[in-house]
């Protein structure tokens, strides 16, 4: 019991890292029906920022608390990292915004790749320690062990969800997300900013993705520049299992997916851990390819 | 300019019965009383549209010949060990790139996980030989069965679905396969296989014979692809990247099209596989890393998707750079990943694009027409 | 008189809205049936539908005696029906010739091996290809250079390589969605020769089109679809004074009795429903 116990808590907390992530590829494709590959790489970006500042600002930060430092880190981490989704959409995508499919996924490996080999030729292709890491103790609930850090950091993404879970759904330019992704053409028409849009949809999810980043570095205690290859791998995984282009769904399909892996790693071992989420992807596909949450489409064959 | 009233094409009446079609008979015989005025067909191609000089010398078939004329004859001029193992590796990536692009040049799905063709190749081969002590050469419809039960493995669900999910299905079986690979005791888990034998003493060096047999079956792959890209089916791949509603609307059933596509890119990618696993002699998971489908389709792309000729000059480029650019290697990466952006928003069609033309013979024949099909 | 394709009690559904509800309706052997109907009656929709690239949610089609409904779209094609389609679906980056010969794919007798080792009968299923492409667009009178990419063709030109893709297919039944579209008075009239010679060869051809002028003209028979049903079939001279044609048209039986400002609401309804039409299909394309 305690066992299993374990597992889920495990799972719950990788869920919410996937989640974060999962959410920004879920977004932006909801909305241009694009899929960015280098969300993944935002990701390690985000991981990188932190790293610079906080090795930066590891003077002025000497001593203090270790998780305020982190949260205000993450912050400007996220800013970061959304400013940096801005310009890639900007210089990469908009252009084929007309293009064909097979152009822009093109295009999207090639920001991945660009992106991953610009940080390992800033920063050097190893692995680099993270100035800051959580340790701290631990609360022991019903027999299984969950740390202090994990708690604060489910707690920011659950906080982080929600903000993004309110702004979609009652503000003004969360209501013109849900337009475009409806009908980009009807939303021009009707004189909604796209562009601006969809800028803004870079923005947030990108920054999701970064702040997962500064997270990842903190806890695991080591980034490299293709940490968000695997990430990325995942969080589509989880955005597919959800229904892709549903906030919800996304995070949803980011839970299932951690326990998923939780379970099957304990089953399997974890070498197999990516084997069995990427099996399980493709027989998602297969079954039921709109996700948990994802409208039927009309048949159409 | 021919009078179109006149029955003009006495190859029609030459054609076997099974293979002629009573409608077409029928337009003829109503052709003279009610057909409008057409032109030849031999206006000249607007200016502009035409091939660029590049594209021209490169899908020159004098530029084929050289090129392999000069792949066969290289080790008589330099058998430098060095010069015979990066030109086997160059010739070795032509052919992952030219099975590739049968996937991504000429039916438009995006596969990012190719390397896993490879792997599968190589392995498949390398276990054989090895632990089982197979001749390399029968190891071959092996690895084509293998092969092709990844092919389908893989496209059966996804072919279905919206190219996207193709791409990032993929990407994700790349890596499942070298996980695979890497777990397993059978395949050496990390260590991977060692002591691959060659395809045989025939009298030269073991590295020439290697090179020569690499040459002749890449030379060969690189045929049968631009070939396997003019007939019947590869017509239906350039149908389907173009428009798979209109293909559907001719009867062309997408889904076979694809997936014939999808097979025949694995096949090349496992075959080129052996040919890898014979010239390294052994073989880890690492080589088979996302990298290596990454480099595979930059060459596709930058050289031309759909031409064949771009394509092997953009593998040859690809593969041969870091030779001369030792060191050099992230930011080669770099470069790579910014040059498939810039070249897709400012040339989608590649550096030696395929330009899409039609034989001598395919233009209007005259009432009389030379017989052109002689061979 | 033989039916070649017969519709029965058609529906098709986009969630609540019902693009097309119960229509039934019959082409006969070689005839000219056009589709008339106000803008989002369901005409294309009902074309989808016949072509596989809708699954009717009931109702059932059959064409020459088998049921043909919900099958695959390549299957329909294959059985005898082509089709063009509203905004032209050619393969913009092949050659003229290249596209025809689109149509001709399921006629031809070549594998994957022949194409490689260029058998005899590779070369001469490909001369035969290349010499029936040229006779279609022969046919239709293209008279643009046909080794170039059909892209670089006039507007004009490009709506006749789509015919001759489609007659390439040698169907027993050829569906026409709008073909009239944009086409100037003087194409509109080569239109016109087309239809009748392609009529001659003895396909049926049926027709959705606006310009009432070619409608009436070369139709033997006309029928009129409105919110997705049938409201009206017979020959041209009885639909021009159909009351009930006059009404899905007009709005009204008698338009000077409604007030204008009924009759704009109705107007306005009417674009709503276009308009949703539209997305929807766009939606649909996004979902495949």
């Amino acid at each position: 019991m305690d066992y299993v116990l374990q597992l889920i808590l495990n799972g719950l907390f990788v869920g919410t890292f996937y989640a974060l992530v999962a959410l920004g590829y879920s977004m932006v494709y909801g909305i241009i029906k694009l899929l960015n590959f280098a969300h993944g790489d935002i990701y390690m970006l985000g991981g990188f920022v932190g790293f610079t500042l906080l090795t930066v600002g590891s003077g002025a930060l000497a001593g203090g608390g270790g998780i305020i430092a982190l949260v205000v880190v993450m912050a400007l981490a996220m800013v970061a990292t959304g400013l940096v989704g801005l310009v890639l959409e900007r210089v990469a995508y908009r252009p084929l915004r007309s293009a064909p499919r097979l152009s822009v996924l093109i295009t999207a490996v090639g920001a991945s790749f660009a992106l991953e080999y610009g940080v390992a030729v800033g920063y050097g292709p190893n692995p680099r320690a993270y100035p800051v890491t959580v340790g701290g103790g631990a609360v022991h609930l019903l027999g299984a062990r969950i740390t202090y850090a994990q708690l604060v950091m489910m707690a920011i993404a659950v906080i982080l969800m929600f903000g993004l879970d309110t702004l979609v759904r009652r503000t003004r330019s969360g209501r013109a997300m849900r337009a475009i992704s409806q009908d980009p053409r009807a939303c021009l028409l009707m004189g909604v900013n796209v562009d601006q849009v969809i800028s803004r949809t870079f923005f947030i999810g990108s920054a999701l993705a970064g702040a997962a980043g500064v997270m990842a570095g903190a806890y695991y205690g080591k980034i490299d520049f293709l940490m968000g290859f695997i990430i990325g791998l995942k969080a589509f995984t989880a955005a597919v299992i959800g229904g892709i282009g549903n906030i919800r769904g996304a995070v949803l399909g980011a839970i299932v997916l951690g326990l998923l892996e939780s379970f099957g790693t304990a089953w399997l071992g974890s070498q197999w851990r990516d084997v069995f989420a990427f099996a399980f992807l493709i027989l998602f596909l297969t079954v039921r390819p709109t996700g948990l949450l994802g409208e039927r489409v009309t048949e159409r064959v | 300019m021919t009078d179109p009233s006149l029955p003009r094409d006495p190859a029609g009446t030459q054609l076997p019965p099974e293979e002629s079609s009573a409608y077409v008979r029928a337009v003829e015989t109503k052709q003279p009383a009610n057909v409008a005025p057409a032109g030849t067909g031999l206006t000249p191609a607007a200016k502009g549209h035409g091939p660029t000089s590049a594209s021209r010398v490169v899908s020159s078939p004098w530029f084929a010949v050289a090129i392999v004329v000069l792949a066969i004859a290289l080790p008589f001029i330099d058998s430098g060990a060095y010069t015979l193992r990066i030109a086997t590796d160059a010739l070795i990536f032509v052919m992952l790139a030219v099975g590739l692009n049968v996937v991504v040049g000429y039916c438009g799905l995006l596969d990012l996980g190719y390397a896993a063709f490879f792997a599968i190749g190589a392995y498949t081969a390398g276990l054989l030989s090895t632990t089982f002590g197979w001749p390399i050469i029968a190891t071959i419809p092996a690895v084509v069965v293998m092969a092709v039960v990844g092919g389908l493995v893989i496209g059966a669900p996804t072919l279905r679905l919206r190219s996207d999910y193709l791409a990032i299905v993929t990407l994700g079986f790349g890596e499942i396969i070298r996980i695979t690979a890497n777990n397993l005791d059978i395949t050496g888990g990390p260590n991977g296989l060692f002591g691959i034998p060659d395809f045989g003493d025939f009298g030269y060096r073991s590295d020439v014979t290697i090179y020569w047999f690499t040459a002749v079956v890449v030379s060969l792959a690189v045929i049968a692809s631009s070939r396997l890209g003019r007939g019947r089916l590869g017509r239906a791949w350039r149908f389907v990247r173009e428009d798979e509603d209109a293909a559907e609307a001719m009867g062309i059933h997408t889904y076979k099209v694809k997936f014939a596509a999808y097979v025949t890119g694995a096949i090349f990618g496992g075959l080129a596989g052996v040919l890898f696993a014979v010239h390294q002699t052994a073989i880890s998971p690492p080589s088979f890393n996302f990298l290596w489908s990454a480099l595979i389709l930059m060459a596709v792309v930058l050289g031309g998707m759909g031409s064949t000729p771009g394509v092997v000059v953009g593998a040859l480029v690809i593969s041969l750079l870091p030779e001369l650019l030792r060191g050099a290697e992230n930011w080669r990466y770099l470069v790579f990943g910014v040059l498939l952006i810039v070249v897709m928003i400012f040339r989608p069609q590649g550096i030696w694009p395929h330009t899409p033309s039609e034989p001598a013979s395919a233009a209007r024949r005259e009432p009389d027409p030379q017989p052109e099909v002689t061979a | 008189m033989n039916a070649v394709l017969e519709c029965r009690d058609l529906a098709v559904a986009f969630g609540g809205v019902r693009a097309v509800d119960g229509l039934s309706f019959d082409v006969h052997e070689g005839e000219v049936l056009s589709v008339i109907g106000p803008n989002g009656a369901g005409k294309t929709s009902a074309f989808n539908c016949i072509t596989g690239f809708y699954k009717p949610t009931s109702g059932s089609v059959s064409f020459r005696g088998a049921d043909i409904t919900g099958g695959r779209p390549a299957n329909i094609a294959a059985a005898g029906i082509a089709r063009t389609f509203q905004n032209l679906r050619l393969f913009g980056d092949l050659t003229v010739l290249d596209n025809v010969r689109a149509g001709m794919h399921v006629r031809l007798r070549q594998n994957a091996f022949d194409a490689i080792l260029r058998t005899p009968r590779y070369r001469r299923s490909e001369q035969v290809a290349t010499d029936e492409s040229h006779r279609w667009l022969d046919f239709v009178g293209v008279r643009s250079d046909r080794t170039t990419q059909v892209r670089n063709l006039p507007y004009g030109e490009q709506r006749r390589v789509e015919i001759a893709r489609a007659l390439a297919r040698e169907p027993q039944m050829l569906l026409l969605d709008e073909p009239a579209a944009g086409l100037n008075h003087g194409e509109k009239e080569e239109l016109l020769a087309l239809l009748r010679r392609i009529s001659d060869l003895g396909t049926a051809v049926v027709l959705i089109e606006h310009d009432m002028g070619l409608v009436m003209e070369v139709s033997q028979r006309i029928v009129v679809i409105s919110y997705g049903k049938a409201i009206a079939e017979g020959t041209p001279a009885q639909i021009r004074t159909d009351p009930a044609v006059i009404e899905a048209y007009l709005g009204a039986e008698d338009a000077e009795a409604r007030s204008e400002a009924e009759q704009i609401a109705a107007e306005q309804a009417e674009e709503l429903r276009a308009h949703e039409n539209r997305a929807r299909s766009s939606a649909q394309e996004e979902g495949r």
